[in-house]
């Protein structure tokens, strides 16, 4: 505490190694999209595709949701560190268009949601007919599937994009209005993206397998989309505090972020677990199949998952000291990204791939390899370039903010 | 030699208080320590205050849960009386995993209130025993060692000027509720 002098207009330069770096990673995943479809793997593409968009589009919609939070927690500690989830919240759009084209181009090529999306599922007595997947058509139709994507992430998008600029008009004229205003939005949004986003994991990952369904699959994917967001707020925060900006950024600011990641982890983990016990204990074929895929074909994902987004936070977040330092805080953020790609992947390949990774007629199966790896460095790079250029386009602290000195004086 | 065991400041602003803390601890005249009605923010680093050691103690009881819920259920379902529930193996984790993080909540949270009992020593039917009464209304009380620092009118000079309203020399370390 006391007198601190920062330059809390500075703003962040995009240049250089991270700005190549960036484009190095989209290329590389262009090359993979390109290598992917060249040799035939069109669904596995498609597959990866879903995967990276639909994890950047949640990162980047759970920023704004961060932003919502605090607006409605009226929280002092993060007022200095919100340009960064304002930045995940503007490039929102961008991954929101991706998402919707990857979905658009596999229903259309019928390379994702086959399960439901074939007419001639729906024709009474033809032999394709589908008794249970007719009666989901009321919901599960393209017009109506489409619409209700487009709906609920154009309204995700328009909130993130809104909070983003009152905020940087709140640096032009300051003044309480815009506070006030982000805040009663906030409550709106918050409304409408707790009911919506169960929904819209619904639609986009769980409906791969329309004929299973679990009620929990909405907060699983909340959590984890929450989690991954936080997570990656973190590492930006730190690696730009290692860059030499953000210097006002304390262990404090750590400690809660830390805080947000182990606390969100568990709950990752309590929803998981709390489908997955009911399943394991009533043990019906209908709700098992789930985890009878996953367990006969990605036994070792299974166990992976766990093991990086329960027991690396719980055990190395546990401690406060670890809490409070850079290096282990960037470390378990980036063991908790990698173990949500994998949590993705555990959702989306089994259930777009019959029979996992094995190669059934000649149709090739799910797998880890150059597709895989390209795609998801083609979307890092992607969501670095994206939001470090909406990062650099603003000072790095919004200098109007009503509760700017309480986040510059916080100390835990 | 006096019989004075502890000297009190009193004060009635928890600035002026930290600042009574700066001037002793200039003139190294060590603090025993100080009462506040409410949380002061930054006030342990300034005493020198070690950190609790509350999380770990929590950490113990919480794990000492888990094993007795584990170990409990072993004896019961395999060990004394094997049942076949719905196929499956008689020790089948995932179905005591809710009841295991019970008992860790629940060991944890009675071993953290007696631990609180047994370092502050409240006790139910204890009557507690402090060294200034108004440290729970509306005084910060600075307590200092009047045994081991033997300069007291320069104990008292400093207080004074630091802003307490008063200095009481105790000839007893506590006064109780009694």
């Amino acid at each position: 505490m006391g007198t601190h002098h920062y330059n809390l207009s500075e703003q962040f330069e995009f240049t250089g190694k991270v700005k190549i770096l960036s484009i190095v990673g989209i290329l590389i995943g262009v090359g993979a999209i390109a290598y992917g479809f060249i040799s035939d793997a069109h669904e596995r593409t498609f597959a990866n595709l879903l995967l990276m968009a639909y994890y950047f589009a949640c990162v980047c919609m759970s920023g704004a949701f961060f932003l919502a939070v605090q607006y409605v927690a009226q929280a002092g500690w993060s007022a200095s560190i919100l340009r960064v989830p304002q930045a995940m919240a503007k490039t929102l759009p961008i991954a929101v268009i991706i998402l919707l084209a990857v979905i658009g181009l596999g229903l259309y090529t019928h390379n994702l949601y086959h399960h439901w999306a074939d007419p001639e599922l729906l024709v009474e007595g033809g032999a394709k007919y589908d008794k249970l997947i007719a009666g989901k058509s009321a919901f599960l139709n393209i017009p109506f599937f489409m619409g209700r994507q487009i709906v609920f992430l154009g309204a995700y998008s328009f909130f993130a994009i809104k909070f983003a600029q009152w905020s940087g008009q709140e640096d032009l004229h300051g003044g309480l209005d815009y506070y006030r205003k982000g805040f009663k939005n906030a409550c709106i949004f918050l409304v409408i993206y707790g009911f919506t986003t169960p929904i819209f994991a619904f639609d986009t990952i769980m409906s791969l397998e329309a004929h299973w369904f679990s009620t929990m699959f909405g907060w699983y994917n909340f959590a984890a989309m929450w989690v991954s967001s936080l997570a990656t707020i973190a590492v930006i925060i730190i690696l730009l505090r290692k860059a030499g900006y953000m210097q006002w950024v304390n262990n404090s600011h750590l400690h809660n972020l830390g805080q947000f990641i182990f606390g969100f982890s568990i709950f990752w983990t309590y929803v998981w677990f709390s489908q997955f016990l009911l399943i394991y204990y009533a043990n019906m074929s209908e709700e098992t199949v789930y985890f009878y895929k996953r367990f006969n074909n990605y036994e070792s994902w299974f166990y992976i998952n766990l093991i990086l987004n329960f027991l690396t936070p719980l055990l190395l977040l546990m401690d406060r000291d670890n809490k409070r330092s850079e290096n282990i805080l960037l470390t378990v953020s980036i063991v908790v990204l990698c173990g949500h790609w994998v949590d993705y992947y555990q959702m989306i390949m089994p259930g777009v791939f019959e029979f996992g990774p094995k190669v059934i007629d000649g149709k090739p199966g799910s797998g880890f390899g150059f597709i895989e790896i390209g795609i998801a460095l083609g979307f890092i790079g992607l969501f670095t370039y994206t939001v470090l250029s909406a990062l650099s386009k603003k000072a790095l602290a919004p200098k109007n903010h009503p509760f700017l000195q309480e986040s510059l004086n916080h100390h835990l | 030699m006096s019989n004075i065991k502890y000297i009190l400041g009193s004060f009635g602003d928890p600035d002026e208080m930290m600042h009574g803390i700066e001037k002793l601890q200039e003139n190294n005249i060590k603090i025993h320590d100080v009462y506040t009605p409410m949380p002061i923010h930054g006030i342990e680093a300034k005493l020198g205050i070690k950190r609790s050691r509350l999380d770990i103690a929590a950490f113990f009881f919480g794990i000492t849960g888990t094993i007795t819920m584990l170990t409990g259920v072993y004896l019961a379902t395999v060990v004394d009386w094997p049942i076949n529930i719905g196929g499956k193996t008689h020790f089948a984790l995932p179905d005591f995993i809710p009841i295991t993080f019970e008992l860790t909540i629940l060991f944890c949270a009675f071993g953290l209130v007696g631990s609180y009992y047994a370092s502050t020593h409240l006790f139910p039917g204890r009557a507690p025993r402090v060294m200034d009464l108004r440290a729970s209304n509306d005084r910060f009380i600075i307590a200092v060692d009047a045994k081991e620092n033997t300069d007291h009118t320069k104990i008292d000079e400093l207080l004074k000027g630091a802003g307490a309203l008063e200095v009481k020399h105790n000839e007893r370390k506590y006064i109780s509720y009694e």
